[in-house]
């Protein structure tokens, strides 16, 4: 059964459907372009269509938000994605949007987690959302010219609408772009604009909108003293920064500042060709570049409706709960970091890492950009030794022995430590209410007793036949999250046991002759897996050409921050890093 | 004693040989500097993923005498740039080679940080770190794996190897400049390149008028 058939039939939530356009008549119609689902809402109605289909329709988690520039038919397209926590099919919204004066309500009241995801989609389209509470660029900086996603805005290097490039292939040769620059960089500047009478913009109005307490009336004077931890600071992950705002040493407030890492991914990869974005996916999450590959290739599938076959479908779920794997022992490693266990126990969940990486190396060629999987399959099947043993044994050993030991030995030497007990408990607690109206995700929003995993919820690939648990705790706090962590660790090592078990011995692992340029028929499509930390979703709209339309990633890390700054106050500032090390970010995809 | 150190035209009586010696000046100091090369804690993409490998338990970058990573630039000795150089964080790093004391090292490390990368093209993408700051070692790669990353520090080696303290600068007469830090304005503007920004913008006035009339 190909990836298509199983998802026309999952019963589509038809009370949904009839009583949205039927309560709002005129106001949301469906959405009936050819190869397009959904509704189109009035923008004006969006608040209240939302307040339905929160309250009434059980939709309560708004999984994405993001645009889409229609050039021709002149208008700007916001795309929302909601689903129910309870499970099935998701449903999506859209607002239609002038491109001039694109404004439109804000959903922050009703769902908080919009708000990051609605700066961005102002930061690279320029829709103004109506009562926002900060509505300022993410991740591009104040004063970058220009609204970069606009189908007609163009980039210093631009060449062409569609790759390849006519100088480079099949016309040209090796070609430098700084060349043809007046500065011989990647810069341009708007026209008339003038060096000599211009002043850079300052952070001075993000320092002033953080939320400072005044020491009148307390009987000790504390200063209001604003930190900025990053975007170079060994605990955060990466180049990322968090700007507090601090009372003594407790924290008043705290913004996430982010794009230091911003590689125009989607920019990209709306000129790339469908496959070429293959791998991209594998530099966003850099640590699970197999799950990023299945999310991309489960977003095109479903556009082209091409089949995958069985032993091709086993190893990609063998290959994704491998990377969940080593992504939570690379989390739970450095969530140790951050509590100042200085490396040593990372060093035990590096060792684990690196056997998963040899899996890699030796069926996808290298250690962590896989670029394995491809529209209908796989790029290849395994080799026949792996470091000189016979793979299939290799791996069976791997997941019945090494792996559970590994995670035995952590479990062990952590679980019970005081100091991490102590540090770790009762830190950073998200209530459940919160961590779904906030749109969490993955260990997260497990931690917090919500037990949603879109392996359950909407299966995809073959994860119906496997006998696993979603792991959840319900503390909400730190310590949970790292249990969370341990428990998933598990069940996967317990999922690639079956797979090892089930797979059949031989048989095909691509439908279709491979090709450079694929078929994708024209349409829209939200392909999602539940990757180790939460929903990575794939918004790919195809008109037929040779590369998407519009390309978006919902990630999962950028998506889990919007609720750092809540998490953290009251804290400590060394409690901070902890809590970020508990959301377990990677800056690739947080920034794309 | 170390073999790599002593002078063979200088012979050494046998009875001494375990505990004595010769050499040059340069020598043992390059020794010393080679064998104790501190990077600073500074990942910025997945670079940095191959980097903390590297360090990790099976590269072992310790046998280098590499394993002291700095987290303040005061202390380091060599700027691994691990990854895409991006224009909001570029006057950043320039910052923290500035604060870098002499002698100091910068290495690419990957593609992204050598010229660019996959990523080259995008609109906030520096093209290669060598653009803002001098560059000692390029190491190809997306990633690099540990071991070509360490084949780039061994390169490193030998470069201190063949320096001298006769010639290099951070003992020469001359005070070393600081790299101009850029900024971010419209776009990332490098201060170096002033004079020709206002010409081109005046250029623009030009032609624009030009039109009009
Ligand atoms: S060279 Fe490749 S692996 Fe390194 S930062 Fe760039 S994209 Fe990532």
């Amino acid at each position: 059964m190909s990836d298509k058939d199983s998802l026309d039939n999952m019963p589509v939530n038809e009370v949904a459907s009839d009583s949205l356009v039927a309560r709002f008549d005129g106001e949301v119609r469906s959405d009936t372009r050819e190869g397009y689902e959904g509704y189109i809402v009035d923008a004006n109605m969006l608040p209240e269509v939302a307040s339905v289909l929160r309250d009434d329709l059980g939709y309560d988690y708004l999984s994405s938000v993001t645009g889409v520039d229609y050039i021709d038919d002149n208008h700007i397209e916001v795309v929302y994605h909601a689903d129910q926590t309870t499970g099935g099919k998701g449903i999506n919204l859209k607002v239609q949007l002038d491109r001039e004066n694109p404004i439109v309500p804000t959903l922050v009241p009703i769902y908080p987690g919009a708000d990051f995801q609605e700066r961005e989609v102002f930061d690279m389209y320029g829709v103004k959302f109506d009562g926002h509470p900060n509505l300022r660029r993410i991740l591009m900086w104040d004063g970058f010219h220009g609204y970069p996603l606009r189908k007609d805005w163009k980039e210093a290097y631009y060449e062409e609408d569609i790759k390849p490039f006519d100088s480079r292939w099949p016309g040209g040769g090796v070609k430098r772009s700084e060349a043809d620059n007046p500065y011989g960089k990647n810069v341009n500047y708007p026209p008339g604009f003038d060096i000599n009478n211009w002043t850079p913009e300052t952070d001075d109005s993000l320092y002033e909108s953080l939320e400072k307490t005044n020491s009148n009336g307390k009987s000790l004077h504390t200063d209001s003293i604003v930190v900025n931890i990053g975007p170079q600071h060994p605990s955060t992950h990466g180049v990322f920064r968090m700007v507090v705002a601090l009372d003594g040493e407790t924290i008043t407030d705290l913004q996430p500042v982010m794009g230091y890492l911003h590689r125009n991914h989607e920019k990209i990869g709306e000129r790339n060709t469908f496959l070429q974005n293959m791998p991209y996916t594998d530099r966003l999450d850099y640590l699970c570049s197999m799950s990023n590959n299945l999310g991309y290739a489960l977003a095109v599938e479903q556009l082209m409706g091409a089949d995958v076959p069985e032993r091709a479908q086993y190893i990609r779920v063998l290959m994704a709960e491998l990377t969940r794997i080593s992504n939570h022992m690379w989390a739970i490693g450095f969530l140790l970091n951050d509590l100042g266990a200085f490396q040593t126990p990372a060093l035990y969940a590096i060792r684990a890492r690196e056997l998963i990486l040899d899996v890699f190396e030796a069926t996808a060629g290298s250690r962590m950009m896989c670029n394995y999987m491809r529209f209908g399959g796989l790029a290849r099947d395994f080799p026949d030794t792996l470091r000189g043993e016979d793979t299939v044994k290799f791996i069976t050993d791997l997941v019945d022995n090494t792996l559970p030991k590994a995670i035995d030995e952590l479990d062990h030497f952590l679980t019970a430590n005081e100091i991490v007990r102590s540090r770790c408990i009762g830190v950073g607690v998200l209530p459940p209410d919160k961590a779904i109206a906030y749109s969490t995700g993955g260990p997260l929003l497990r931690a917090s007793g919500v037990s949603y995993d879109l392996r359950t919820a909407d299966p995809y690939s073959i994860y119906d036949r496997f006998d696993f648990n979603i792991c959840t705790r319900s503390n909400g706090d730190v310590y949970d999250r790292y249990l969370v962590r341990v428990d998933e660790m598990r069940e996967s090592t317990r999922i690639c046991q079956q797979v090892m078990r089930d797979i059949p011995a031989e048989g095909e692992i691509f439908s279709g002759k491979p090709q450079y340029s694929v078929k994708v028929p024209a349409g829209e499509s939200y392909g999602r897996v539940e990757n180790p930390k939460g929903e990575l979703g794939y918004y790919v709209v195809s008109t037929g050409k040779a590369n998407p339309y519009r390309y978006h990633v919902r990630a999962p890390s950028f998506v889990n921050l919007t609720v750092l700054g809540e998490l953290c106050k009251g804290h400590k500032v060394a409690d901070a890093v902890v809590i970020l090390g508990s959301i377990d970010i990677v800056l690739g995809e947080v920034d794309r | 004693m170390n073999n790599e150190l002593s002078n063979p035209d200088i012979p050494v009586p046998s009875e001494l040989q375990s505990a004595v010696t010769i050499t040059s000046l340069d020598k043992i100091y390059n020794w010393g500097r080679r064998s104790s090369i501190w990077p600073m804690v500074f990942g910025l993409a997945c670079c940095a993923i191959e980097m903390i490998c590297t360090a990790a338990s099976r590269f072992d970058i310790a046998r280098f005498g590499m394993e002291v990573f700095r987290a303040t630039p005061r202390q380091a000795d060599l700027m691994i740039v691990s990854g895409t150089v991006t224009k909001k964080m570029v006057p950043q790093i320039v910052r923290l080679f500035n604060q870098m004391p002499e002698p100091k090292y910068v290495m690419a490390m990957g593609a992204c940080a050598s010229g660019g990368g996959p990523f080259k093209e995008g609109y906030n993408v520096v093209s290669g770190i060598d653009k803002f700051v001098p560059v000692d070692v390029y190491v190809p790669g997306c990633p690099p794996t540990p071991q070509a990353l360490l084949h780039g520090l061994i390169k490193l080696q030998e470069k201190i190897d063949g320096q001298s303290l006769k010639s290099v600068r951070w003992y020469g007469q001359e005070t070393s400049e600081a790299v101009p830090v850029p900024v971010l304005g419209p776009d990332l503007f490098d201060p170096r390149q002033h004079a020709l920004l206002a010409q081109q913008a005046g250029q623009v006035q030009e032609n624009t008028e030009s039109v009009e009339k």
